[in-house]
């Protein structure tokens, strides 16, 4: 793979700490440029007639939608599945693939998807009470913990898959979702000006 | 041993803690000590939504951008 390409290498500066975070910033970029223009190929083979504002605000919001899940998903990717957040991320969205699909399938009857629900939310309570069982059975030691950590749950709420999670793995997947994303904002911006000059 | 055993874990805590706080652009990084472990999570769940909003600000642009490009120009970048 020749790095020769200007373009590719504009996209690809930054600063080089580790060698860990380059690689995933390359992954993310090449994964994400992929998606992209497998997306602009398929609008390419489906032209939009749209006469109505409300529709293509419609078409709009679907475009925006699979652009932000295909970023997500490239960089779950690129983040690799030892880490707990990118595998629950990935396993998120493509349950909700899944979920829309089915939904496509079946437009005339929409009960099979109320069911749908409900089991999965069974399934999600039964996890939540195994949780707690066993926070419940090494939770002596919740008394010692410092003040701040009730804010938690905030916290688990944002960092995808953080609700199973014990404090120590919540702080140490946090910190590298925390630099997953920022890699994920960069990488967009520079895509987002390079394509903007162009 | 409980207690010996959470006193490790605290220390752990507070040293990822403190791995997170360096990653904050907003806590001045001059008062180290100062920052208490609240503070440092408070200031995380802002920054994670801000960067989230940052995200859905740039693919909304993207998109647009991606439907009024044209595709020679996509596809050099597919030289990768």
């Amino acid at each position: 793979m020749s790095m020769n390409n200007p373009k590719q290498r504009l996209l690809l500066s930054g600063n080089p700490r580790g060698g860990s975070s380059s690689c995933i910033k390359s992954r993310f970029t090449r994964g994400f440029l992929r998606a992209l223009i497998k997306m602009k190929k398929q609008n390419y083979n489906q032209p939009t007639s749209s006469s109505s504002s409300s529709s293509s605000r419609r078409e709009a919001f679907r475009r925006y939608r699979r652009v932000k899940i295909a970023a997500d998903k490239s960089m779950a990717v690129a983040a690799g599945s030892k880490r707990l957040w990118s595998r629950a991320m990935l396993s998120r969205i493509r349950h909700h693939q899944q979920q829309t699909w089915r939904y496509h399938r079946s437009t005339f009857n929409h009960q099979p998807i109320k069911v749908k629900r409900l089991v999965v939310e069974k399934k999600k309570k039964k996890k939540k009470k195994k949780k707690k069982k066993e926070e419940e059975r090494t939770g002596d030691h919740h008394h010692h913990r410092p003040r701040g950590l009730r804010d938690a749950g905030e916290l688990r709420k944002l960092v995808p898959g953080g609700e199973g999670m014990d404090i120590c793995s919540l702080l140490d997947e946090t910190a590298h979702y925390i630099k997953c994303l920022v890699t994920q904002v960069q990488v967009m911006k520079s895509i987002d000006q390079f394509y903007s000059i162009n | 041993m409980s207690s010996s055993g959470s006193k490790i874990t605290e220390d752990e805590i507070n040293h990822l803690i403190s791995k997170l706080q360096e990653l904050l652009p907003q806590l001045n990084r001059t008062r180290n000590g100062e920052v208490s472990a609240s503070k440092v999570l408070k200031e995380t769940c802002s920054y994670i939504k801000r960067l989230h909003s940052e995200v859905d600000g740039l693919s909304e642009r993207l998109s647009q951008l991606l439907n009024s490009m044209d595709i020679t120009s996509v596809d050099d970048i597919l030289k990768l």
